[in-house]
């Protein structure tokens, strides 16, 4: 046999590489490319009329665009370190029980455990201005007697959003800071007790420091997590009323799917992701200042 | 400087006890050592006393003030942990400093402290390392200084040296010392290591089960142990033991080799008693001490040799039992050779079979 063969290693690495081709780097060349032209889902023949730079353009001149790029901030910042704050009590609470703490940890993730989609029905359900139960809630004890519009209100809207996603994921943030409590060293924190600590330095020197790579840890992942966020808003309040809840996920949906402008979706999408990779990193290179800190070496 | 009292103090972990009401005065400036084997409760007595660990009867008295519910950072004493316990994210310089942080001394008091703190114990040029990058000696050295910074009314010195190769040991063994000398303050400091006890106590506790069994001088208890523990936990190599029967001022053993009561005690004929001989004074004719008015003399067969430089360490059988006798000047002496040596009957201790308690007043 002469016939030239592929070297092994490559036929061995073929079905990844086939994998990778076709499940991520096709789509994602594809999607690249579509957002340099300006492909129309109902007209397939847009996708081969190259617009350059037009799409990344218009969106950035789009105040739209950056009214929604800016919400996703806040949303972020807003949820993160509220989950974190609650997270970290949560943990420490959590931490001191010592009876029946196993069925409080599971009970811990039940929030986890719904589709992100019900979450949102609920709560629009429990923020609804006529039926909701905070409204039924607030006028039975007599502290209003108007129906707070919670969906409505730009302001209480984005509040009831982050109020759901901060009760959805809060747990997460607990989970991670509890496994960071249960490796904590117990010596330094004695020593800190007889070098004249009182409890709440103890935790601000000593605890806090430890911990905190497991909670840029969880910050990195749910940054990736609220940076996307979606199904929550889209069923809340679908980005209303009149945008004032529009994320940067809910514009490029329906952009790209109600209004079927794939290519400028598209061109959106690559600079939301960049949004995304910007925190990944940020914490990211957080987590290794910490950890370096905290002689874990890198 | 304080003086320390423990009155009755008790600790129980649920209904198990590990410190059985124990009293003990240290008086101000005093260097007590606790000892005794793994699991006796030495740690809980120095935890109690530091104040991480709750009692649960009795009291500790620090000073003048009854410490049982102050929490540890109100009894002004410093600890050294067994395994360190230093703070991980901080350069050895924040890890000596950081008790007077906390007690919001100004930064160039705490400078000062640190600078001398590192210079006395050889630190200076780690000061900017993290622990992580620190040998195991070199961070038991921090743990050190952590302390002394302070200049805390009282030490506390769980096993610090336990880590430690033997060289190093020796060396921080003569630390601690002078840095007592030095401060004069207060110090406990717990070991299961007789040399590091008789070495560096004013006062040995020796302890057992959670009990008190016996408090002296380093002499005190080498000379006169209170019973068959305090005798074979104290010095090195531990007594030897040899059980028999008096008859006719004499201790009979197993065997039927009698030797005489050592001087000075009379006890009663067909007691059963062990016969506590040390090392030192059980030693082969012609390379003994010069003999006293109070000799015996035995025959062994040697089994093994332990030559040490200038003196060698012979094990030999009596009655079935295994001896440990030193040759000084020593010559080569081959397994199976049977030696006769002469003991010093007036350093010989006699013992109750069944309690283990010493028989001298
Ligand atoms: N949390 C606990 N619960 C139950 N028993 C305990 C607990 N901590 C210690 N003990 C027991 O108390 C006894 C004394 O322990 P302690 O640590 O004081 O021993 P130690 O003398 O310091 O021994 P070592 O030389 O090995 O350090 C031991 O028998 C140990 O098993
Ligand atoms: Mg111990």
């Amino acid at each position: 046999m002469t016939r030239n063969r592929l070297p092994p290693w490559l036929v061995l690495l073929l079905p990844a590489v086939i994998i990778i081709l076709a499940v991520v780097a096709i789509p994602l060349v594809l999607s690249l490319y579509s957002s340099f032209t300006p492909y129309h889902l109902t007209r397939p023949d847009t996708l081969w009329k190259w617009t350059g730079s037009f799409n990344y353009i218009k969106a950035a001149t789009d105040p739209n665009f950056w009214k929604a790029f800016g919400r996703t901030v806040l949303l972020l910042t807003i949820a993160l370190n509220a989950e974190m704050l609650l997270g970290l009590g949560l943990a420490l609470m959590v931490s001191k029980v010592t009876h029946g703490q196993r069925a409080l940890r599971t009970a811990m993730m039940f929030p986890m455990m719904f589709s992100p989609i019900l979450v949102g029905f609920q709560f629009k359900f429990i923020f609804n201005d006529n039926v909701g139960l905070v409204n039924n809630a607030l006028q039975s004890l007599g502290l209003t007697d108007v129906a707070i519009p919670w969906l409505v209100d730009g302001n209480l809207a984005m509040f009831a959003i982050i109020f759901a996603e901060v009760w959805t994921s809060t747990s997460v943030f607990a989970i991670l800071i509890l496994a960071g409590l249960f490796a904590l060293p117990q010596d330094p924190l004695e020593a800190a007790k007889v070098d004249g600590c009182t409890p709440w330095q103890s935790f601000r020197f000593v605890t806090l420091p430890f911990l905190m790579p497991f909670i840029y840890i969880a910050m990195a992942i749910r940054s990736l997590d609220v940076a996307r966020a979606y199904d929550i808003v889209q069923v809340m309040t679908n980005g209303g009323p009149a945008r004032r809840t529009e994320l940067l996920w809910t514009l490029i949906g329906r952009t790209g799917y109600v209004d079927a402008r794939m290519g400028y979706a598209n061109a959106m999408g690559y600079i939301a992701i960049l949004l995304s990779i910007g925190f990944t990193v940020y914490f990211f290179l957080k987590l290794q200042t910490a950890r370096r800190e905290l002689g874990m070496g890198d | 400087m304080a003086q320390v009292q423990l009155k009755n103090v008790v600790k129980k972990y649920g209904a198990v006890g590990v410190v059985h009401a124990i009293n003990l005065d240290i008086a101000e400036g005093e260097f007590v050592v606790l000892v005794g084997p793994s699991g006796c409760g030495k740690s809980t007595t120095l935890r109690m006393v530091a104040g991480l660990e709750d009692i649960s009867g009795g009291e500790v008295i620090i000073g003048d003030r009854v410490v049982n519910d102050l929490p540890p950072r109100e009894r002004n004493l410093a600890m050294v942990f067994q395994n360190y316990a230093l703070y991980p994210h901080m350069t050895v310089r924040e890890n000596l400093g950081f008790s007077l942080k906390i007690a919001k001394r100004p930064q160039a008091e705490i400078d000062r402290a640190v600078d001398e703190a590192a210079g006395i114990l050889s630190l200076t040029p780690l000061l900017d390392r993290k622990p992580g990058a620190l040998s195991g000696g070199q961070r038991q050295r921090v743990a050190m200084g952590r302390a002394i910074v302070r200049h805390p009314d009282v030490f506390l010195f769980d096993e610090p040296l336990s880590n430690l190769d033997a060289k190093l040991r020796t060396q921080m063994r003569v630390e601690i010392k002078k840095l007592h000398q030095r401060v004069g303050s207060t110090v406990i400091y717990v070991t299961h290591d007789q040399i590091e006890a008789m070495t560096l106590a004013d006062r040995i506790v020796i302890m057992r089960d959670g009990h008190i069994v016996q408090v002296g001088t380093p002499l005190e208890v080498f000379e006169n142990p209170v019973n068959t523990f305090v005798a074979t936990f104290i010095g090195s190599p531990p007594m030897n033991l040899l059980e028999g029967v008096i008859r006719a001022g004499q201790v009979v053993l197993a065997d039927g080799t009698a030797i005489p009561q050592p001087p000075g005690l009379n006890v009663a004929e067909g007691r059963k008693v062990q016969l506590g001989i040390r090392a030192d004074n059980i030693m082969p004719e012609g390379h003994a001490l010069p003999p006293t008015a109070h000799m015996a003399f035995v025959e062994m067969p040697v089994i093994l040799t332990e030559p040490l430089g200038t003196e060698t360490l012979l094990y030999a059988t009596l009655s079935g039992t295994e001896m440990q006798a030193k040759m000084l000047n020593p010559r080569p002496v081959s397994a199976g050779e049977r030696m006769r040596f002469g003991i010093a009957l007036d350093k010989c201790h006699l013992f109750d079979a069944e309690t283990g308690n010493s028989l001298r007043g």
